[in-house]
């Protein structure tokens, strides 16, 4: 079979590489010079070397002679250095993996032309497009989707020779940069200079020269850098483009490496999967009879893997988006926070990895030498980090007697307009001996009642009665406040009110639900005023159930729900329980594994009060790294399957 | 985990007695449940009449559908062929809804696909207190979250084991976001093309058309060996999945025997 490869990048020479040893004709093009190439170093994991040796042993062992490898990463903030060892790195210069990989082609007999000028794979057998992020074979032939992803980015070189993957963070007058370094030959680091985009602007980077930016790097980081000098090599400042493309193939014509999909610089990963792509493209022709199957059976062995890339790739390049909120943290929080950015590394995997650093955070967050698992230390008088939600009182029984902290019990209706179907009264949930909590609500559009009442007439969805405009606001004010003085009576240790799940104080909170034209159309202005009757009733830990976002159109906006969190939080409020959508019925959520997590990382870095999450955690390991990372501080355990 | 099998019903090339010898010989078979798909624009038998007529000559085995796509039919009468199929077959039906992915069908029905999503969740409203389980598909938050407030469980659209296990788990989650007390049930899908491979590919490659691309994807997941029957009802046994439906591409009634024999 002839090919025709466009590209050569890693990808596509490996191809090439690959193909040839198979007995396909080969030929490569390339828009430039043999030597012109860009950027410094570039990142690999043992699990990619595994697969390059069994692909091609010359390569693979000339590769991995020249390697830089280490097993630490130094995290420089405030002046403090965390050092976190047991990781494993190897790093190349992607001039010198090039090189290898041109000689090694040429020795196989591919036809490599450079300095051609075409722009799309020439007529072929099978045409390979390795063409690189701005692919414009992907543009002409298939429908991707390309956003931005992460801050401003800029990358540099310097003779600095470190001795760890470093992360360095720089707080300045225009706001907080970082640095991603690593060593990738005996002479030379990698230096990624990365911050959010109004900052850069601020800094005036965004009219400065080459030079100027240089500059300005150096001055930053001339600690962590210690006199030696930054390089450039066409180093401009970039945005990172997140390249998702449905198909990856079209006839005879198909994408390899970033042409087909991009991760995050911050995961060091893209080297690696153009690679692996190579391989598995390989694979498939070796196997399939015809090329048309060869190509969908590539596609399906390397898109599931893709994708989990990149979802990493998000978590990491977002946590990078709001590290400014985290520059409060004590250091060895900060550093496991960062380490477990991306969701691959959890509290389990860094104690295998590094058990030195997670015994020094579990010892910082339990507030004594020997300690437990974060899950295990005591919070705010509970005595460990879980919290059950339970359904009926025998529920809660068994919950406490499993050793829950907090055992949320309830909603229990203030007022019998306000009930659910099966909503129990107050004094139904007492008489467990436990830390029992109990959620006072108003189910509001919700409630059983006929007709049920509401900030505004909308019905919860079709079907639904529509409810009378709520009237008497200081009864049902009143009616919480009788309730939360019954709690603290009956000795309930914590008391949670509802703004959330579309019940009555959410539906106050929304645009989408509260089209009221009296003073109660200021929003927030009804539920703060219920949350100061309570917290003058109960004197206890007072937690506030918030539907943060409405996860809708025109609803509330994630930072609407920051906002309103600073305020309860400014009204007294011990606690968020993070939750959204359910304001309507038809709102628009992402399931997962902890996909409430982030929102409250956010809640709790950002509006500055510890937080209560759940968002499907099903595992201790979970919850451990929750904690640990300081995204939550007490988390719901589902007991799934 | 059951182990079901599709109805032939969007099989071109049938005669009238195709469905009903399909429908007594899987049955025989020991299968839990037969199962439809739903098209409009394409050479099909009506999922309601097919499972109707099933139910006929049958007495054991449920019947499904996996789905119809409820937003082609009015609340109304959706509700009352479900609820016929149910009553004439002894309470052995099972309604999956979705919205579908052909804009083709929405305009042979003369119905507007923008609303489709608003429209499934009247319907599902409708068909609240019915006797029948409810099954919803779609793989979005907002059809996951449709699934957790109104049905009985989920009904996946199919692919390699991994997949329904990730979207076991996002099902799960959503499940317990809404305060639904016990777990979903979860239904999962195949391709058989046992005694005909090529005929079986070339049927859903033609069937997937529509989807472009993924057609070839599809049609490459086809099961055409009873030990890749069994290497996926493992793994979707695995994955926690409680009924496992594997759809027929071809009329060749001996992929029912090659299904049982993976059992």
């Amino acid at each position: 079979m002839d090919v025709s490869i466009l590209g050569a990048g890693p990808a596509g020479l490996y191809l090439a590489i690959l193909l040839r040893k198979a007995g396909h004709g080969v030929t490569v093009h390339e828009r430039n010079a043999p030597d012109a190439t860009f950027g410094w170093g570039v990142v690999f994991s043992e699990e990619t070397l595994g697969a390059l040796r069994e692909a091609d042993p010359p390569t693979h062992l000339e590769i991995t002679d020249s390697f830089a490898r280490w097993s630490t990463i130094d995290i420089r903030h405030r002046g403090e250095v965390v050092r976190s060892t047991g990781h494993s790195f190897t790093a190349i210069a992607r001039r010198h993996l090039l090189a290898i990989l041109q000689a090694r082609a040429t020795e196989l007999g591919a036809d490599l032309r450079f300095e051609s000028e075409v722009d799309e794979p020439p007529a072929a057998d099978l045409r390979v497009a390795a063409d690189g992020a701005n692919s414009k074979t992907r543009q002409r032939h298939f429908r991707a989707s390309v956003s931005t992803q992460g801050g401003k980015y800029v990358w540099f070189g310097t003779d600095l020779v470190l001795d760890a993957f470093t992360f360095a963070f720089r707080e300045t007058e225009f706001g907080l940069f970082q640095a991603h370094a690593y060593p990738f030959d005996e002479h030379t680091s990698t230096w990624i200079v990365e911050c959010a985009e109004p900052v850069w602007r601020r800094a005036g980077l965004d009219t400065a020269s080459e030079a100027e930016s240089i500059a300005f790097c150096e001055r930053l980081f001339a600690d962590d850098l210690a006199g030696s000098r930054l390089r450039s090599n066409r180093s401009q400042w970039l945005d990172f483009p997140l390249i998702r493309c449905g198909s990856w193939h079209k006839g005879n014509l198909v994408l390899l490496g970033d042409a087909a999909h991009t991760a995050h610089f911050s995961i060091g990963s893209g080297t690696k999967l153009a690679m692996e792509d190579a391989i598995a493209l390989a694979n498939s022709l070796e196997r399939t009879p015809s090329l048309e199957a060869a190509l969908t059976d590539y596609e399906l062995e390397r898109q599931p893997a893709v994708e989990r890339f990149q979802q990493a790739a998000a978590e990491s390049a977002a946590y990078f988006g709001r590290t400014a909120n985290y520059t409060s943290f004590e250091p060895v929080q900060f550093a496991v926070n960062l380490l477990t950015r991306s969701g691959r590394v959890s509290h389990a995997n860094l104690a295998q990895r590094d058990p030195r650093l997670v015994r020094r955070v579990d010892s910082w967050i339990a507030g004594r030498a020997i300690a437990p698992p974060p899950v295990f230390a005591p919070f705010g008088g509970f005595a460990n980090r879980l919290v059950a939600e339970a359904s009926t009182p025998d529920d809660a029984a068994r919950k406490a007697a499993d050793g829950y902290g907090l055992v949320l019990t309830g909603p229990v209706a203030v007022t019998d307009q306000g009930r659910l179907a099966d909503s129990l009264p107050l004094p139904a949930w007492q008489g467990i001996d436990a830390p029992l909590g109990v959620r006072l609500t108003h189910a509001g559009a919700r409630a059983a009642a006929t007709p049920p009442a509401a900030a505004s007439p909308i019905p919860y969805g079709p079907g639904a009665p529509v409810p009378v405009e709520l009237a008497d606001l200081d009864a049902v004010r009143q009616a919480f406040a009788d309730h939360a003085a019954q709690a603290a009576e009956a000795g309930f240790a914590l008391l949670e009110l509802d703004m959330a799940e579309g019940h009555l104080l959410a539906g106050f909170l929304s645009p989408l639900t509260n089209k009221r034209t009296d003073e109660w159309g200021d929003r927030h202005k009804f539920p703060l005023s219920v949350l100061d009757a309570v917290r003058a009733a109960f004197p206890r830990t007072l937690s506030v159930r918030l539907a943060v976002t409405d996860w809708a159109p025109r609803g509330t906006s994630v930072a609407d729900g920051i906002a309103f969190a600073r305020q309860l939080h400014a009204h007294g409020t011990d606690l968020v329980h993070v939750r959204a959508g359910h304001t309507t019925p038809d709102f628009r959520p992402e399931y997962r594994r902890g996909y409430l997590t982030t929102l409250s990382d956010r809640v709790r870095n950002e509006a500055g009060i510890p937080t209560l999450v759940g968002g499907y955690l099903t595992t201790l390991d979970e919850v451990n790294t929750v904690v640990a990372a300081g995204r939550a501080d007490l988390c719901v355990l589902t007991e799934a399957p | 985990m059951k182990v079901g099998i599709g109805l032939p019903n969007t099989v071109p090339a049938r005669d009238g007695t195709t469905v009903l010898d399909w429908a007594r010989r899987a049955e025989a078979a020991g299968l839990s449940t037969l199962a439809v798909l739903d098209r409009l624009r394409y050479d099909s038998v009506d999922p309601f009449i097919a499972l109707t007529a099933a139910g006929a000559v049958t007495e054991r085995i449920k019947l499904a559908t996996m789905i119809a796509i409820g937003p082609l039919r009015p609340a109304g009468v959706l509700a009352k062929q479900a609820q016929s199929v149910h009553e004439i077959s002894g309470g052995r039906f099972t309604l999956g809804l979705g919205i579908g992915a052909r804009q083709d069908d929405y305009e042979a029905a003369g119905v507007d696909p923008s609303t489709r999503g608003a429209t499934l969740s009247s319907q599902l409203a409708h068909l609240r207190g019915s006797e029948m389980d409810i099954l919803v598909g779609g793989s979005s938050g907002s059809a996951l979250a449709r699934m957790a407030r109104y049905a009985d469980g989920y009904a996946h659209g199919g692919g390699p084991p991994r997949a329904f296990a990730s979207a076991a788990t996002k099902a799960r989650a959503a499940w317990y976001d809404h305060g639904r007390s016990g777990d979903p049930a979860l239904w999962g899908q195949g391709y058989l093309a046992v005694s005909d491979p090529d005929r079986g590919r070339d049927y859903l490659s033609d069937y997937y058309a529509f989807t472009g691309p993924f057609a070839d994807k599809i049609a490459a997941g086809a099961l055409t060996s009873v030990r890749a029957i069994k290497d996926y009802i493992r793994g979707y046994a695995d994955a926690g999945c409680d009924e496992l439906i594997l759809f027929p591409t071809t009329l060749d009634v001996a992929d029912i025997d090659r299904l049982a024999e993976a059992l």
